[in-house]
């Protein structure tokens, strides 16, 4: 067996990281990372308090490892979420062709004009700031782009022979897609999620950090760094840790999404 | 070529409308009653009865809608109900800001994008490469806003040589360059970093070709070759992005006019939502999704100006 690219070998070490860390808060955290202790505020590093407390007195591991979790959960759903609605519009649009194939990408097209930002905004001008709203707003940014490689994926496929052979032997396109073009264009879109996921936790972040997703008392690697930013003469360690965070977090799933690419299609492997 | 330009600019005013009837949809479908929203729950029968009135809310919503679009098309976007003044008004006052960022963002996104790709793709598995390939991998994974703090970290609270934030207005224009340092850095060093690769491999892809090796067998400078040959050649997928980048450097002003204290559009954006502002958020959203839409309509027509090939296939 070949040896595995260095980006992909370095990507799960950080994504393996990250995910522990937020797996491990599930059970334990060194405190509770919502517990307020005022007389114990900006703690330095300690045995008690690794990376010390903040202007609460909240032991900042805790809070980042609860943020941890808070990101991943986000970032799964919504990748989840507007993940499988993308790939069934993109199958859709494939099997059917036509103007139903013109249809959805049009308005795959139209998806692209909104940047989960100003969806973010809107859904917070109707219905107040919440983490929900946050997360709807980065589903529905994933929905045009999962429509895009799912019908890009499956069309190649529609035109192999055994699948010409499927339909000669009266296979209903139904029965087709869920047989043999959706397992054929399965690594494509896992590819394509674990680089969304990557782009999921930096608008989860920056979304938070605006105020626009997690709301106190929730911890959260962007609201961590907001709150930080007010305290940047007094305790500007705090707006270091969250932010390595993310970059961990972020880096691991990019680098690893490259590596599943070069992986499973050598083709795309990109030039080097 | 005319049957493109006409294809092109009709798909672009379709795109147009279908974003404005989204904008408008969830902005006064969703809430149920914009009034309630505006004004909360406590609000008397009398106060929403009036704000109805004032929003055109009892007309039927289709009309609403044309009044709206028809407004927005003559410069009327009707009144900020947290300002009290024309919401075309705040507009016009805050979009200098928002302009000069963007704009100034842009030109460094491309100054340092383009002569790192080409640095790297001329030091190709070189050190040089390496090291530059390693950053922008990196920057590709720095959050904007979270740059934005760690360079008021150094340039403003250890080295104190800029401000951290705010914005004194235009009429000391030394003071407010100083200003926007800063957030013009934070904006583009985001930026470049996939703008960079982008420029990397696809310069790289050009100096595999015969023309480049013709160029060089005669004797043509490094340089020359690299400035004059191989970077026009390798601009379309260059553009495409910085398309792309251009959306995402519009929202990127959104993020760091906050992040700066910055008197803009996205500032605007965030003291409308907290004032539950709604027709002053439903213009800025549409004019942020309108930069986007014209944006991606420049690039395509620019593909034709930059790559003739595409005419044909166009």
């Amino acid at each position: 067996m070949k040896s595995l690219p260095a980006n992909f070998t370095i990507g799960a070490v950080l994504v393996a990281l990250v995910l522990g860390a937020a797996a491990l808060s599930l059970v334990w955290t060194p405190h509770d990372p919502t517990a307020l202790n005022i007389r114990g505020k900006f703690a330095a590093p300690s045995a008690a308090h690794w990376l010390g407390t903040d202007q609460l007195g909240r032991d900042i591991v805790s809070q980042l490892m609860a943020a941890a979790r808070n990101s991943m959960t986000v970032a799964i759903v919504a990748v989840f979420l507007g993940g499988s609605i993308g790939v069934a519009l993109g199958l859709l649009a494939s099997a059917i062709g036509g103007w139903v194939e013109d249809g959805v990408m049009r308005l795959a097209d139209l998806g692209f004009a909104f940047p989960a930002l100003l969806f973010a905004i809107m859904l917070a001008a109707v219905f107040g700031p919440s983490l929900t709203n946050a997360v709807l707003a980065i589903a529905f940014i994933n929905i045009p782009i999962f429509a895009r490689v799912a019908r890009a994926s499956a069309n190649q496929v529609w035109t192999r022979e055994y699948v010409l052979a499927a339909r000669a032997a009266g296979m209903n396109k139904l029965a087709i897609t869920r047989d043999h073009i959706l397992p054929n264009i399965a690594a494509a879109v896992i590819v394509q999620a674990t680089i969304e996921f990557a782009v999921a936790i930096l608008a989860e972040a920056a979304l938070s950090y605006l105020g626009l997703g997690a709301q106190p008392p929730a911890s959260s690697w962007g609201r961590m760094l907001s709150e930080a930013q007010t305290l940047i003469y007094l305790a500007p360690e705090l707006a270091i840790y969250p932010g390595l965070c993310i970059v961990t977090a972020v880096l691991g799933f990019g680098l690893l999404g490259d590596g599943l690419r070069d992986v499973t299609d050598p083709r795309l492997a990109r030039a080097r | 070529m005319t049957y493109f330009l006409l294809r092109r600019t009709f798909g672009f005013i379709a795109t147009l409308i279908a974003v404005s009837i989204v904008v408008f949809a969830v902005m006064n479908v969703l809430p149920g009653d914009p009034a309630l929203t505006i004004l909360g729950m406590d609000a008397t029968d009398d106060a929403l009865a009036a704000l109805r009135k004032e929003l055109g809310l009892n007309d039927p919503l289709l009309a609403r809608y044309f009044a709206w679009v028809g407004g927005a098309l003559t410069g009327d976007f009707g009144t900020s109900h947290s300002f009290r003044v024309p919401v075309a008004e705040l507009i016009t006052e805050r979009l200098a800001m928002t302009v000069s960022l963007a704009v100034a963002g842009m030109v460094l996104t491309l100054v340092i994008a383009l002569s790192v790709g080409i640095f790297a793709a001329a030091n190709h598995g070189k050190a040089g490469d390496w090291a530059t390939m390693f950053i922008s991998q990196l920057g590709i994974a720095v959050p904007a806003f979270w740059l934005s703090i760690l360079l008021v970290l150094l340039f403003a609270v250890k080295l104190r040589w800029l401000p951290p934030g705010g914005f004194a207005g235009w009429s000391d224009p030394v003071a407010a360059l100083r200003s926007l340092v800063l957030p013009t850095v934070a904006l583009a060093l985001v930026q470049s970093a996939v703008l960079a690769r982008v420029t990397r491999s696809s310069a790289l892809e050009v100096m595999r070709q015969d023309f480049t090796r013709t160029a060089r067998a005669s004797g043509l400078s490094q340089r020359r070759i690299l400035w004059r040959h191989v970077l026009p050649n390798a601009l379309v997928p260059i553009v495409t992005i910085v398309g792309m980048q251009f959306a995402a450097l519009v929202t990127g002003t959104i993020v760091i006019e906050n992040v700066f204290y910055l008197p803009g559009l996205g500032r605007l954006i965030f003291q409308s939502i907290a004032n539950r502002d709604l027709p002053t958020v439903q213009a800025l959203v549409m004019l942020f999704a309108v930069i986007v839409v014209t944006a991606n309509f420049v690039v395509d027509l620019l593909y034709v100006l930059i790559d003739p090939r595409l005419k044909a296939r166009a």
